[in-house]
């Protein structure tokens, strides 16, 4: 990522407003090994999980986790292809992506 | 932690309902690539465009994956091309359509706008060169587009260029006859034309615009119809609140990846564009849209009311989301590009007329229309003359992008493939238009007080 272009307050907004951090979402039928399978996904890629919440809606998974990108060490498309691998094994959903969209699409 | 139900909501809309960004499309003005010497200046126009988007592809792929919000088309548009190949001593610019068609080829985007010229009031040598040269250009071409603007509400309706259009689509329907008259997709005729539209076929880069600058044209009509299905049976107040709330958060995205897009660029943002721009696929459609209003099938008794209500709540939503929206911002109605209004020309709901009156309240026009192969030239001219007159009356911009399918007739379809779709061939009125069209001029400019 080049931040050369950046301005300082620029650089500010990012971290702090959330460009470090995404949200990792895990959708499908509940089964075992789902956490353990992608928290070693993301450790492997030394991506930090800030918060969990998870519930159990008709027999439907769904899982939205907080983490912290600022020192992964890969790309945040290679991070996502690694949890859809993931996924696909475990017969659900996986994705990552950056935190920002969803506070600017559902916050005035 | 962000609230739960956003993120799900987020993620429903792009796996259920179809929401993507249709186009980020990037401005690039040519008007340093003129030259007395047509080749020299078409080798400036390759170089300028190769090297402004070449890693446009690249970063707009990027920031897609970031975001997980998919985004369709990657294009460009470029000053118009008869302002440019007019300083050469050229008779014909079709050597200009290839070389943008090279370029376009060269940097991997989908398509390419800015064959197009001016004439709202009259004719360059420039812009008459550029005219003749359409359907040569359309044909030999696979990703140009090209647009004319023949009428605005400051000057009035060139019925000269009217009148040649005709001709030009006849030409072009020709020309392109084996792939059903593919030619006429990618050629619009403009009443009020924008110089920052970022869709296709009409996008050119303005004079009035960035050295270089980018656009975005973000869709989601599947959105829309999903969120209305939550609020059946109740009053307008309900649905247009509706709307206005969906158009918020589509623009709200659209805003966020454009922005990411022009800050690694380096290349200014210039406008969003909000057009409910449907695609053939069910579940993209904004004639589904209306018949959630409560219509049984698109084109019956209340569909301009429920079109004009669309279009202003998807605007309204859209202004509050960003403050730079611009382009044709509303609800596009093409037919062949929406599965809900094809199936309502085959059940006999909607007709020719029927979308005349749609296109006073909606984003822009006639779109995407085949009619029979033998429709006379002056019966073309004349559906660009009607629908000038509404968009010069009313102030806004209106178009005509209508398909003579060669060699088809009423009960046949026209294939275009992708996004561009199919469409059964409607019938056009059987009297003839001949001697208005013939007499040419300029219908003046209309007074703008006096509103009834």
């Amino acid at each position: 990522m080049n931040f050369k272009n950046l301005r300082a307050f620029e650089l500010a907004f990012l971290y702090e407003g959330g460009f470090m951090k995404a949200i990792v979402t895990i959708i499908g039928e509940d089964k075992v090994g789902i956490i353990a399978r992608t928290s070693s996904v993301l450790s492997e890629a030394n991506v930090n999980i800030l918060d969990i919440n998870q519930t159990v809606m008709r027999e439907y998974f769904t899982m939205i986790m907080l983490v912290d990108i600022q020192k992964m060490n890969v790309s945040i498309d290679k991070l996502n292809e690694q949890l859809n691998e993931a996924g696909k094994d475990l017969g659900l959903s996986i994705r990552v992506q950056r935190e920002d969209i969803f506070k600017k699409m559902h916050e005035i | 932690m962000i609230n739960r139900d956003y993120i799900m909501e987020t993620i429903g809309m792009v796996e259920k309902n179809k929401f993507d960004i249709r186009t980020i499309t990037m401005g690039i003005s040519l008007l340093d690539c003129a030259s007395e010497d047509g080749k020299r200046s078409r080798q400036k126009i390759y170089d300028k465009i190769t090297k402004k988007s070449e890693h446009l592809v690249k970063t707009v792929e990027a920031v897609e994956k970031e975001y997980g919000i998919p985004i369709i088309n990657k294009r460009i548009s470029v000053t118009p091309i008869s302002i440019i190949a007019g300083s050469s001593g050229d008779s014909s610019y079709v050597e200009y359509a290839k070389i943008l068609d090279l370029a376009a080829e060269a940097v991997g985007i989908d398509f390419l706008g800015g064959f197009s010229a001016l004439v709202h009031k009259g004719f360059t040598k420039g812009d008459e060169i550029l005219i003749h040269s359409i359907p040569e250009a359309l044909a030999v071409t696979k990703k140009v587009c090209s647009s004319v603007n023949v009428a605005n509400s400051k000057v009035g309706i060139n019925m000269d260029a009217v009148k040649i259009m005709g001709d030009i689509i006849k030409h072009t329907a020709y020309l392109t006859r084996e792939k059903d008259s593919l030619g006429c997709a990618k050629l619009v005729i403009f009443a009020n034309s924008v110089e920052d539209n970022p869709f296709m076929a009409g996008a050119f880069h303005g004079v009035g615009e960035y050295e270089t600058s980018l656009s975005v044209g973000v869709s989601g009509p599947g959105v829309v119809k999903a969120a209305l299905e939550g609020v059946r049976g109740e009053s307008f107040d309900v649905v247009s609140e509706v709307i206005k709330k969906t158009a918020f958060k589509i623009t709200r995205a659209g805003e966020l990846l454009v922005k990411e897009v022009s800050r690694r660029l380096n290349v200014p943002f210039n406008i969003m564009d909000l057009s409910l721009a449907p695609t053939p696929e069910i579940g993209d459609s904004v004639a589904r849209i209306l018949e959630e209003m409560g219509l049984e099938r698109c084109g019956t008794h209340g569909t301009t009311a429920a079109l004009a209500l669309l279009n202003d709540a998807v605007k309204k939503g859209g202004i509050m989301a960003s403050s730079h929206v611009g382009g044709l911002s509303g609800a596009f109605i093409p037919v062949s590009e929406d599965e809900g209004m094809i199936e309502a020309v085959k059940k006999g709901a909607i007709t020719l007329d029927k979308l005349e009156a749609m296109t006073c309240v909606c984003s822009v026009g006639l779109d995407m229309i085949a009619v029979p192969g033998d429709t006379s030239a002056s019966t073309l001219s004349a559906i660009i003359a009607d629908e000038c007159a509404i968009g010069v009356i009313n102030n806004k911009s209106t178009a005509v992008r209508i398909i003579p399918v060669y060699g088809k007739g009423i009960g046949e379809e026209a294939e275009f493939g992708g996004l561009l779709g199919r469409a059964p061939i409607m019938a056009v009125n059987k009297f003839s238009s001949e001697a208005f069209i013939k007499r040419g001029g300029r219908i003046p400019a209309p007074v703008h007080s006096f509103k009834n």
